[in-house]
């Protein structure tokens, strides 16, 4: 009996074997992004008993933007030390990319492990006006619309279209924020009622404080593993199964805000309907953000969605998709789940997304 | 019909508030004090001046603080000739890498005192700090860095740190 799970034909098991991130903090005024990922780097290697040197390649995530300088990916390596040089990388974008990239090299055979890590803090600069300039450079930045604005646009729409209503934003927030209170690396938490998060002023009608996320500086890192190797490591390694990615236009108003076309789309060719979900941890920096989500990657009653919180516990930016893969390994790793979906996004509105399936050999 | 938009101006302005890290902020607190501190790596023994607090080439932090003399080598330098906007040094000027003695890694510096077509590698140099009162955590605390009269450093010493 093959001791790997069923895999697209011409595919190699690759799996996480381990996941280590950083205590989500509002604001890590004394370390700098070298010195917040190397305990992390550390520890992701220590837990399974590697070094650096065990694996072939380096992928990370992280955006200039938040930082402030340019070529910050370069000196984060130094959390690493690529000595003797060894085939690295970086993408643009959330970890959680970084791993797709590490995932296809692993797929050629070259190397059968990769590190992975990502990181991004929030309290640098203001992430409203940084993250304004991810959008269209000619009608849409020069407004500079603040993310909360965008995603309160996005939620007016569902309750337009009466696809949901505050209450069911509250009730997300409410029951993230709770089972936030079982995860240690959870920057808020809480055990409040839906009825009693309503009670909050608006942020940006018709969201709540609730109902957005918090404010997080953070980093984050997975090693991958193919093959005999994921087994050397782990008991049982978090295979994925599915990987895919698909982004929309960068006009928001050219989209439909109340379904995510990009997050069905990749959900399909990584096959998440193929077979029983156990658990999902969704990558939805606002509440109402998990209900398009939910519906898109077409999750029934029966699926636990982010047990972590998820992004309204922690929301390191680059940083939050990747965790959302490695919240889900753990799950696969403890025996809680056989199957579990993560999702990553990226851009206004949920404009990119990435969808990974893992399930336990 | 109108003339078509060929260029439109989006000005962007980012305010950020840097954070040196543990190992820069022991650099910068030593240079408020006219020193300069480095760290030294547990695995490779090589001393970062300043450090970011981890060793390049091994990935684990350097937490041992160490305090650098005065004095170090030229490895390499440049005679700026050419005028720039936002220059502050009166042309022509010598911009060096300097090797404190006991580092394993050079930083940039200025080079005074000497006659620009006397600058050479392995020349042997000092730093001259700002008056006490002037010192501050930057690199401005340093004026500048000027011979110590020493013979040159042999190419040895320093052939490593080109």
């Amino acid at each position: 009996m093959s001791r790997f799970p069923e895999l697209v034909s011409g595919t190699r098991p690759v799996g996480v074997v381990s996941f280590a991130q950083y205590d989500n903090v509002r604001r890590e005024a004394a370390r700098s992004e070298v010195e917040m990922l190397m305990p992390v780097v550390a520890e992701a290697f220590g837990t399974i008993g590697i070094t650096k040197d065990d694996v072939g390649f380096i992928c990370s995530g992280s955006t200039d933007y938040l930082v402030g300088g340019p070529f910050s990916f370069v000196t984060a390596l130094d959390a690493v030390g690529v000595w003797p040089p060894r085939a690295e990388s970086h993408v643009e974008m959330d970890g959680a990319w970084a791993l797709y990239e590490a995932w296809v090299l692993l797929q050629e055979g070259v190397v059968d492990a990769a590190l992975v890590y990502c990181f991004g803090r929030s309290s640098p600069g203001d992430v409203s006006e940084i993250l304004a300039l991810q959008l269209d450079p000619y009608y849409l930045a020069p407004l500079w619309p603040d993310p909360t604005s965008l995603a309160a646009l996005q939620a007016q729409a569902l309750i337009d279209a009466g696809k949901a209503t505050e209450s069911e934003f509250a009730a997300v927030a409410s029951r993230s924020r709770r089972a936030a209170l079982a995860n240690p690396k959870a920057q808020v938490a809480y055990d409040r009622s839906p009825e009693e998060l309503l009670a909050e002023e608006y942020a940006v009608a018709p969201l709540r404080r609730h109902a957005l996320p918090p404010l997080t500086d953070g980093c984050a890192a997975v090693v991958l593993a193919a093959g005999e190797k994921a087994y050397e490591w782990c008991d049982r390694p978090a295979f994925i199964t599915g990987i895919d990615h698909r982004i929309e236009t960068h006009s928001v108003g050219a989209r439909d805000l109340t379904v995510s076309s990009s997050t069905r789309l990749a959900g399909e060719r990584a096959g998440v309907g193929s077979k029983r979900v156990d658990q999902a941890e969704l990558h939805a920096p606002y509440a109402h953000q998990e209900l398009i989500l939910a519906e898109a990657l077409g999750l029934g009653e029966g699926v636990t969605v982010n047990p972590s919180g998820g992004a309204l516990a922690a929301n390191p930016l680059m940083s939050a998709g990747l965790i959302r893969i490695g919240e889900s390994a753990r799950a696969i790793w403890s025996g809680q789940a056989d199957r579990a979906v993560a999702h990553a996004t990226s851009g206004p509105c949920l404009q990119q997304n990435l969808v990974c399936v893992l399930e336990g050999g | 019909m109108s003339e078509p938009v060929t260029m439109m101006a989006a000005p962007i302005r980012l305010d950020y508030v840097f954070t040196a890290g543990v190992a820069q902020s022991e650099n910068l607190h030593g240079l408020a004090e006219g020193k300069f501190v480095g760290q030294r790596c547990p695995k490779c023994k090589k001393v970062y001046v300043p450090s970011r607090g981890s060793c390049p080439v091994d990935g684990v932090p350097t937490d041992e603080i160490v305090e650098l003399p005065n004095t170090g080598t030229v490895t390499t330098y440049c005679v700026v000739n050419v005028p720039f906007a936002g220059q502050s040094i009166e042309i022509p000027y010598i911009c060096a890498q300097i090797l404190l003695d006991g580092a394993n890694i050079s930083f940039m510096g200025l080079i005074q005192e000497i006659p620009t077509d006397e600058v050479r590698m392995g020349l042997r140099v000092e730093a001259v700090w700002v008056e006490p009162d002037e010192l501050g955590p930057t690199m401005a605390s340093v004026k500048y860095f000027r011979p110590t009269g020493e013979p040159d450093a042999d190419y040895e010493t320093y052939q490593e740190y080109l």
